[in-house]
Parts: structure tokens; sequence; C-alpha cells
């Protein structure tokens, strides 16, 4: 009986301390981040950092103005192209498709959503950038070598989607029967129930899904890294090359050891995108569950 | 009502469109890696590993190296990482923790299930640089840890929770204590979710690039200790597909291929063998 209780006692603190450490990682990666970039905040400004465009480690010049730029050009381009596809194809999939059809269309996306980044990033290369170079931009006009922001964003457009559909159907999936038989009893067409009621009893779910999808691709790094161009200049079209938060830690990280400082300065770019994706996340999740609450999820 | 309808039909067409492009960008993806890689796939390239050549595409050599190294990786991985999941997620049950307190757990490993792969990889570097270390197959396999726990922590909570309480009931009400519940009780009612759980978490690890990149570095040996670097598929494609050469290219699309191949299976796996454990689930 007695080795009965000790085993009980032991493993749960077992448990708790797993637990505990666990829930301390999240703390223990911001203060670790923080600790080593506070170096460069002793030499440069933040004001300095955020808004001065020269990036040039080698001459003690960090501005990451035109990463900034690049990153919010790629994720922001990108979440345009996905928002609309991804809900017309939620809305498809939840209130249109018949069951058979959902039954097939269902698995493909989950499919999609583990197809590995770095072969998101190789498909991008092989296909997008000659695509881009070839046809999209002497549409416009443009010259280019393919490698480009809205290579990226569209890379990172098709990324997103199985996030926001998967997340958009079972906040559809959620709404009560009785809404829909409401709307359409009083003569309303299928589209017009998902305008009216679908669209305003789930949209809490769907900002939350847009905010999740925009968690992952701010972070997003491999296949952003293989496309986007990697030059840290200010781009000025959308055919310019760029670089992202994310992908610079992975361009950079070879020669970052060779001064404290530029290490220093990569941490606050990992921090920076700690912080946004973790304010973005927070949101999103909290959203998410005061919109589950309301159907009783 | 013409104009009703005509909205109706305009948006049943965009949702088509927009449906086909999903759907059709996977199997462009898809399509692509198979037209571009089969060819390149021999067993040469399965069962050599790589040498300097290798990537300047003078033929060979293979990518066994990076097939070991990601299994190097992500099996211990995922082992730990299930672990060290199943004891949280057995203990965010009501019968350990205050639901609130619960509650604030969950909310912590989603925010961590959605922190960018780059954050594990670059916090385990600081933390090998701290220890005076270079990139080896132990901090890979810390890296894919972290970066698998939340995912598979979660997944197992979501199916403990939906353990019927009358069963725990029945095993306490026989004198068992809580950790015997938990651990002998408990998991069995829950075994298919704790088993998707599981191997999505190995899905997510072995084909994760950015978090093994600094961590586990790269070599063309196969590595013999923990302490050595180690390549890995996803690394690998990386690395050949940064090369101008046709010929390099078609190696990373054939590295893309084995990968795709890995993954997929296991997510095959992953749904028949949750439904093989159904049967031991008491409804």
């Amino acid at each position: 009986m007695n080795r009965r209780k000790l085993r009980d006692f032991l493993g749960t603190k077992l448990m708790l301390v797993v637990t505990v450490a666990v829930s301390l990682l999240f703390f223990s990666i911001f203060f670790l981040l923080l600790f080593k970039s506070l170096l460069i905040f002793e030499q440069h400004s933040l004001t300095e950092i955020l808004f001065s465009s020269s990036w040039n480690p080698g001459f003690n010049q960090f501005g990451l103005y035109p990463i900034i730029v690049g990153t919010i050009l790629v994720t922001g381009i990108a979440l345009i192209i996905a928002v609309p596809i991804s809900i017309l194809s939620a809305v498809y999939i939840a209130e249109y498709a018949p069951k058979k059809v959902r039954k097939v269309i269902r698995p493909f996306i989950d499919v999609l959503a583990g197809v590995p980044s770095v072969v998101y990033g190789l498909c991008a290369l092989l296909f997008l950038v000659p695509f881009v170079k070839d046809v999209v931009a002497p549409w416009f006009g443009i010259e280019t070598t393919g490698y480009c922001i809205l290579t990226a964003s569209i890379t990172l457009a098709i990324m997103v989607f199985p996030i926001i559909i998967s997340l958009c159907v079972e906040s559809f999936h959620a709404i009560p029967l009785s809404l829909r038989e409401a709307s359409l009893s009083v003569g309303a067409t299928k589209w017009e129930t998902v305008k009216k009621v679908i669209f305003r009893a789930s949209a809490p779910s769907v900002i939350s899904a847009v905010f999740l999808g925009f968690g992952r691709a701010f972070g997003e790094t491999i296949a952003v890294n293989m496309v986007v161009g990697g030059i840290t200049r200010t781009p000025s079209t959308l055919f310019s090359p760029g670089q992202t938060l994310a992908s610079l830690i992975v361009s950079a990280y070879s020669d970052m050891m060779s001064s404290p400082l530029y290490e220093s300065a990569l941490m606050m770019v990992a921090l920076i995108l700690f912080i946004v994706v973790l304010l973005f996340n927070i949101f999103g999740i909290f959203v998410l569950r005061r919109a589950n609450k309301r159907w009783n999820v | 009502m013409n104009k009703r309808t005509l909205e109706e039909n305009i948006f049943k067409i965009l949702m088509m469109i927009s449906i086909s492009l999903v759907v059709g960008s996977l199997i462009i993806i898809v399509a692509l890696v198979i037209i571009n890689g089969a060819p390149a796939l021999s067993l040469d390239l399965l069962t050599q590993t790589s040498s300097g050549e290798f990537y300047l595409g003078a033929g060979g050599g293979g990518i066994l190296n990076a097939i070991v190294g990601s299994l190097l990786l992500a099996l211990p991985a995922t082992g730990l990482a299930c672990l060290i999941g199943i004891a949280i997620a057995l203990y965010l049950q009501k019968d350990f923790i205050h639901s609130w307190l619960a509650g604030f757990i969950r909310f912590s490993l989603d925010i961590l299930w959605g922190i960018p792969s780059i954050i594990y990889g670059v916090f385990c570097f600081l933390i090998m640089i701290y220890l005076g270390m270079s990139a080896s197959v132990m901090f890979g396999i810390i890296a894919l840890t972290l970066l698998e726990i939340p995912i598979i922590t979660r997944y197992m909570d979501e199916s403990i929770k939906l353990v019927p309480i009358g069963l725990k009931e029945g095993a306490y009400s026989l004198g068992s204590t809580k950790f015997e519940t938990a651990v002998k009780v408990v998991p069995r009612q829950a075994l298919p979710g704790i088993l998707a759980g599981i191997l999505l978490g190995l899905g997510r690890g072995i084909g994760d690039a950015a978090s093994i990149l600094f961590t586990a570095g790269f070599t063309n040996r196969i590595p013999s200790s923990i302490y050595d670097s180690t390549a890995a598929l996803p690394t690998m494609i990386f690395q050949l597909s940064t090369s101008s050469l046709p010929v390099v290219r078609q190696k990373a699309s054939a590295t893309a291929l084995v990968l795709l191949i890995i993954v997929f299976t296991i997510s095959i796996l992953s749904r028949t063998l949750s439904k093989r454990y159904m049967k031991h689930v008491i409804k």
C-alpha cells in the first residue's frame, strides 16, 4: 500500500515538474532573446534601428527599415491573396459541397497542411520563379529575376490556405442549423444566408483564423528565404527582391558569429519576430476561444 | 429576384475557382516534385552518402546521410516530446489541477504551437553557444523536441479530455490512486488520439528545416555519435536547391520526393492506426 502511495506521490510531482518546465519554456525564450539583444540597444536607439534604412553590419549600421517593409509587404500580400480564396473555399466545403466531394476535399487540405515548408520553397523555385519572371512581370512591362516579393507572397499564400480553411470550416460547422433554417425559410437564397447569417455568426472565428494565418506567414522562414531574393534594400515594386525578418536570420547566421554586435542584432530580429507572432497568436486564440463559447463548442 | 440568383451564381463560380486553386496548388506541388524528382531517383541515390561532387552535379553519391540523419533527429525527438507531452496532457485533467490553471497552460501551449520554428532553432543555438558546443545531433533533437511538444501535447490533451468521467470513477472506486488511473486507465481510452498526435508531431518534426539548420549543422557523413553534426532531408533539399545547376536541382526534387513519401506515409499511417485502435475504446 505504501509503495503505491509513494509511486502516486512521485508520479504526480514528476508530471507537475514537467508541466511547469514547459510553461516556463515560453518565458525562457523571451528573456534569453531579450538578454542577447540588450547589447545592440546599448549602442543604437530603438528608433534608429526601426527606421534607419541602412543595413550594413560590417560598418556597424543596423537599420531594419527595409527588412520590416519587406516583411509587411510579403505577409500582407500573401494574406490579401489567401484570405478571400480560403474563405470562399471554406464556404464551399461547409455549405455547398455534396457529402462525397467534402469527403474527398478534407483529406486534401490536411495533406496540404502537412507538406514541409522546404518542399513549398522548392516548388516555388521550380515553378513560380520562372512563372513570375516570364509571364507575370512582362505583363506589367517590368523586368525581374523572379526572386521577388510577389513570388514569396504567393508561396506564403498557398502555405496559409490550409490553416485558414480548416479553422473557417470548423467555425461554419459550429453554427446551429436552426439559424440557417430561419434564414432560408423567410426566402433568402443560400448565398444570402451565407452572407448575412453565417458570416455574421462566425465573424470572430474567421477573424481569428486570419490572425493565426498571419502568424504562420509572418514567421515562415525557409520557403521565403529560397525565393524572396535576400537583398536588404527597401523594395520599390512588388517585383524587386527584398528580405524578411525570419529569412534574414537564416541568410546571416553563418557570419553572425563574426561580431557580438551582429549576433545581438540578429537576436533582436528574432525577438521582434517572437513578439509580433506572439501578439497575433494571443489575439487570435483569445478571439477563437470567445467565439467557441458562443455556440458552446 | 433575378439579381439575387445572379449574385448566387457569381459567388458559386468564385467558390469553384477558389477551391480548384487550393486543390490545384497541391496537385501542382506533388506533380512538380514527381516530374522533376523521379528521373533522378535511383538506388544509388538512396544507398550512398553524399560527397563534394554531389553538390556540383557530377553524379556520384546519394542522400543516405540525410535520410539517416532525419530519422536520427526526428525519431528520438518525437519519443522525448511524446514522454513530456503525455505527462503534461495527463496532468491537465481536472483530477490533478484547477481547471483555470489548466486553461492557462493550454493557452500557452497553443501559443507555443504558433511560434515560428526558426525561433526554436535560434533558442537552441544560443544555448549551444553558451555551453561552448557545436552543431550536433543532440541539439537538433532538442530543437525538434521543443517544436513538437506543443503539437503532441495539445492533441493528446484534446483526446484525454473526452475520456468519460465514469471510467475514471470506476477506477477510483476500485481503490486505484490518481496516478494509477492516469497512467493505466486514461491512456488506453484515449489511445487513438494519442497516436494521431504522436504521428502528427513526427510529420512536423521530420519536415522542419528552420529549427535544425543551425543546431544540427550539415555534413556528408553519417553521424557516429550524438556530438556529431548531421544532414537531414529538409536541410539537404535547402542546400541542393540553392544551386543553379539543373542536375543538382533535380537531386533536390528527388530528395523532396523521398521526404514527401515519408510525410504522406506518416499521415496515412496515422489515419489507419487511429481507426484500428478505436476498437479498444469504450463508447
